[in-house]
């Protein structure tokens, strides 16, 4: 069974966090830190692909939620690309798809950057 | 009153578990004949009320003593009507105080935490709690059995 893994790479003023494996209670702690270390390095925008995430729980919306509202209230955003239906399932029965921008691929998610 | 259970499991109540749980009862659920979609609603249900245990019923303080540090499932499924039991003997709670929270200004105001009871309502067909102070805490969730639509 996957657990969780998460790899981290820069495209100028961009952010990539490759996640794979779970978000749950138990290891939504570790994304915790990767965000956490984007806010205190002033890196605002982040694009999470998650292509390679089987499973999200409310532990793991916390995280994001909480990483979020930081990146926008500094001119930044977190954009979420490649989304497994499973996971785009749990966010859209919260109401989370209507908060986060939610892209087919990293390109997209680029292109919604530069407009902004 | 005793549960006749077709599967039960106790797991400690460590996060690391989550997965092991969420594995469990998939597994069983599957057997009993249920579809992809339904699963992943038992899952993401157990998950989150497991979660709530380990984070609220046991204090972190209390980790590593021997008395009452585990949490029972027990599942069933009889005449198309699939339970889980949750089962722990942790700190007692009352869950009519929980309201479901308003979405939209919980989105508005990026609101942290304080889903998990929404969300297993929203995926299982009944989810009810029975508190006993001092005794046990037991929250029962019901998924029925409807048959998927056939792919062709």
């Amino acid at each position: 069974m996957k657990t969780f893994k998460q790899s981290v790479e820069t495209e100028g003023n961009i952010t990539f966090i490759r996640v794979e494996g779970y978000i749950d209670a138990h290891t939504a702690p570790e994304l915790e830190k990767v965000l956490q270390e984007m806010i205190v390095g002033g890196r605002y925008k982040v694009v999470l692909d998650f292509q390679q995430m089987e499973y999200i729980s409310s532990a793991g919306l916390g995280v994001l939620m909480g990483a979020i509202s930081t990146f926008r209230e500094n001119q930044g955003d977190m954009k979420l690309v490649n989304l497994p239906s499973k996971v785009y399932k749990v966010f859209d029965l919260l109401g989370f798809s209507k908060l986060f921008e939610i892209f087919d691929n990293r390109q997209d998610a680029v292109a919604a950057f530069q407009e902004a | 009153m005793e549960e006749s259970c077709q599967y039960q499991a106790s797991f400690t109540n460590d996060t690391a578990n989550l997965a092991r749980i969420r594995a469990f009862v998939r597994e069983k659920a599957e057997g009993m004949g249920f579809g992809p979609e339904e699963l992943d609603k038992i899952e993401l249900a157990v998950d989150e009320a497991c979660a709530n245990v380990i984070e609220h019923a046991y204090p972190p303080e209390a980790a590593g003593t021997p008395k009452c540090q585990q949490l029972h499932l027990c599942l069933k499924l009889e005449f198309g009507k699939f339970t889980v039991i949750i089962t722990d003997h942790g700190e007692t709670f009352d869950p009519s105080v929980i309201q479901p929270p308003d979405m939209s200004e919980y989105l508005a105001q990026y609101r942290v935490g304080g889903l998990g009871i929404y969300l297993m309502r929203s995926l299982m067909d009944e989810v009810d709690y029975h508190i006993q102070p001092g005794i046990k805490n037991e929250v029962r969730m019901v998924k029925f059995l409807v048959p998927e639509p056939s792919e062709s």
